[in-house]
């Protein structure tokens, strides 16, 4: 197996405080993992650091030469405007940023395939509607429409079934096992254990360090769990320096 | 017929002033527009409000060392907005402070620097010059100025349409698709303070902002796209000059507050009878729809 993303001794701070401290691990090209810990535990924090979006304090992401195009990134549904005024197919036109950029238009073609991308995942209706009128779930499927067209080798989903009804949670699903199928590299960050269990064979446990990464059903032990609540409530005001490195 | 032609059009035929004024408000109201629906999306309606002010010192400075000079006058409000607006930038970036907070800081000491500059140096005839700006004295270099001024932000708006728009909705992706997306949010920043600068000539630095905000509010109610949005801003824009000037002209108005009150009547309008939310389509009973 070969790596599609390698973290190597990785700390990311906040304040000088860490929220991801000295992880390492490799996510393998084709795997499709979970990252799962308790509030705190710096998983949206390790996302946004692959993407690039924070500066790492110490250590190394290597990327194993994919470009940042051929990565896509769902942030939590929080950080985007749903009240702008735009229509949903020219949100999911803007998965064709790598081939439209900043200036060149959109032709019959790339709009065929936006058209395509929103039929699955069942929005083919909604094309003209502003997204200010969608529910949460039908915005969610508009941006997994948006990632279709990115075609990234590696996609980084951060909360996606946060607040979304369970019949679209499952046709969601069924686009994440598509791309897995198709030897994509997907990590997301989830908090419903049983999600987790059924549909993704790979989990990494955190609470700003691995409390263990590997098969899920070995992975997701009441031991370990317990270790993950126990590490996350450690935040201490007056942390000494941390010695590692030193 | 000939009352409206009279009341209408025929100041315009008459007088070569109004004539300038009307084209410098088209101009004004071409590029404001669109400017304001962005400033607007991007919830930063107030900042406007708070750079217009932020131009005062440099405009003023301006005054004070070449008299009543448009060049001087504009390359010095514009280095003081645009000062304005990347200090505060650079601290919210660099610090944990909101963008409002910063922009509230930087505009208070700047406009203070400003009256203070024209308190001790000119008379408040100067001072109310450069608060109320003289549309009906707008020259032929004023007008240069405000044309190149509006075909620039048309311009480079079109070039950077797309970036910002998606900046505005969803920055996180546009970080994760593209570098320098800061880059986008700069250049709008200069064309803010550029049509401000372009502004305060004819409406003055406390006014200029109204032409830019007052339609981009009011479009708010009529569309619900962007494209459609900055083009309704710029037509309220460009019909409030017009009629502003008219009634300045017919009722011995001054002619900058006309032209914001009439782009106030349009806000006031829309909001009653606006398609998209507007309360005429809120509170008249119509039957739901099936589906």
């Amino acid at each position: 197996m070969r790596p599609a993303l390698q973290l190597d001794d990785l700390t990311v701070c906040y304040n000088r405080h860490p929220a991801v401290h000295h992880l390492s691990g490799i996510f393998n090209r084709g795997s499709l993992t979970a990252i799962v810990g308790p509030n705190g535990a710096g998983k949206s924090t390790l996302i946004k650091a692959i993407m690039g979006l924070l500066p790492v304090t110490t250590g190394r992401i290597d990327h194993a030469a994919l470009s940042p195009s051929e990565i896509a990134y769902l942030p939590q549904q929080a950080q985007i405007d749903r009240s702008f005024p735009i229509t949903v197919l020219d949100v999911v036109m803007l998965g064709h940023w790598e081939r439209i950029g900043v200036l060149c238009a959109v032709n019959a073609e790339l709009r065929d395939q936006a058209v395509a991308a929103l039929a699955a995942v069942e929005l083919v209706d909604f094309q003209r509607r502003p997204i200010r009128s969608l529910s949460a779930g039908q915005f969610q499927r508009v941006l997994f429409a948006r990632m279709l067209l990115q075609d990234a080798r590696l996609i980084l989903l951060d909360e996606p079934f946060t607040a979304i009804d369970a019949r679209t949670t499952a046709d969601l699903l069924n686009v994440v096992r598509a791309w897995h199928d198709q030897q994509r590299t997907v990590i997301a960050v989830l908090h419903d254990l049983e999600q987790v269990r059924t549909h993704f064979p790979e989990t990494l446990l955190m609470a700003r360090s691995t409390i263990a990464w590997g098969q899920t059903a070995q992975v997701l032990t009441p031991e370990n769990l317990q270790r993950a609540r126990q590490m996350a409530e450690a935040w201490d005001e007056q942390a000494l320096l941390c010695e590692v490195n030193r | 017929m000939s009352g409206l032609f009279e009341g209408l059009i025929a100041p315009f035929l008459e007088f070569s002033f109004m004539r300038r004024a009307l084209v410098a408000c088209l101009a004004l109201g071409l590029g404001c527009g669109p400017v304001g629906v962005l400033l607007m999306l991007r919830r930063m309606s107030l900042m406007g409000d708070a750079l217009s002010h932020a131009v005062l010192p440099g405009a003023a400075l301006g005054f004070l060392i070449a008299g009543f000079s448009l060049a001087a006058m504009s390359i010095g409000g514009f280095v003081a907005g645009l000062t304005v607006a990347l200090l505060a930038g650079l601290v919210t970036r660099f610090t944990g402070q909101r963008e409002d907070a910063s922009f509230a800081a930087f505009y208070l000491m700047s406009l203070a620097l400003g009256v203070l500059i024209v308190s001790t140096r000119g008379s408040s005839v100067d001072l109310l010059h450069v608060l109320f700006g003289t549309i009906l004295a707008v020259d032929d270099a004023s007008l240069i100025l405000v044309a190149s001024i509006a075909s620039l932000t048309l311009l480079t708006l079109a070039v950077i349409y797309r970036p910002l728009i998606v900046e505005c909705f969803d920055p996180g992706f546009l970080q994760s698709v593209q570098a320098w997306g800061t880059v986008y949010h700069l250049a709008f920043l200069i064309l803010v303070v550029l049509n401000l600068v372009a502004g305060f000539q004819a409406l003055g630095t406390l006014m200029a902002v109204g032409l830019m905000m007052l339609p981009a509010a009011a479009a708010r109610f009529w569309a619900q796209e962007v494209w459609s949005m900055a083009a309704v801003a710029a037509g309220i824009a460009v019909l409030s000059g017009y009629i502003g000037l008219l009634l300045s002209y017919h009722a011995n108005l001054p002619s900058g507050p006309a032209i914001i009150l009439t782009a106030g009547m349009a806000y006031l309008l829309s909001i009653i009878l606006g398609t998209q939310d507007g309360l005429l389509v809120r509170f008249l009973p119509r039957q739901h729809l099936q589906a």
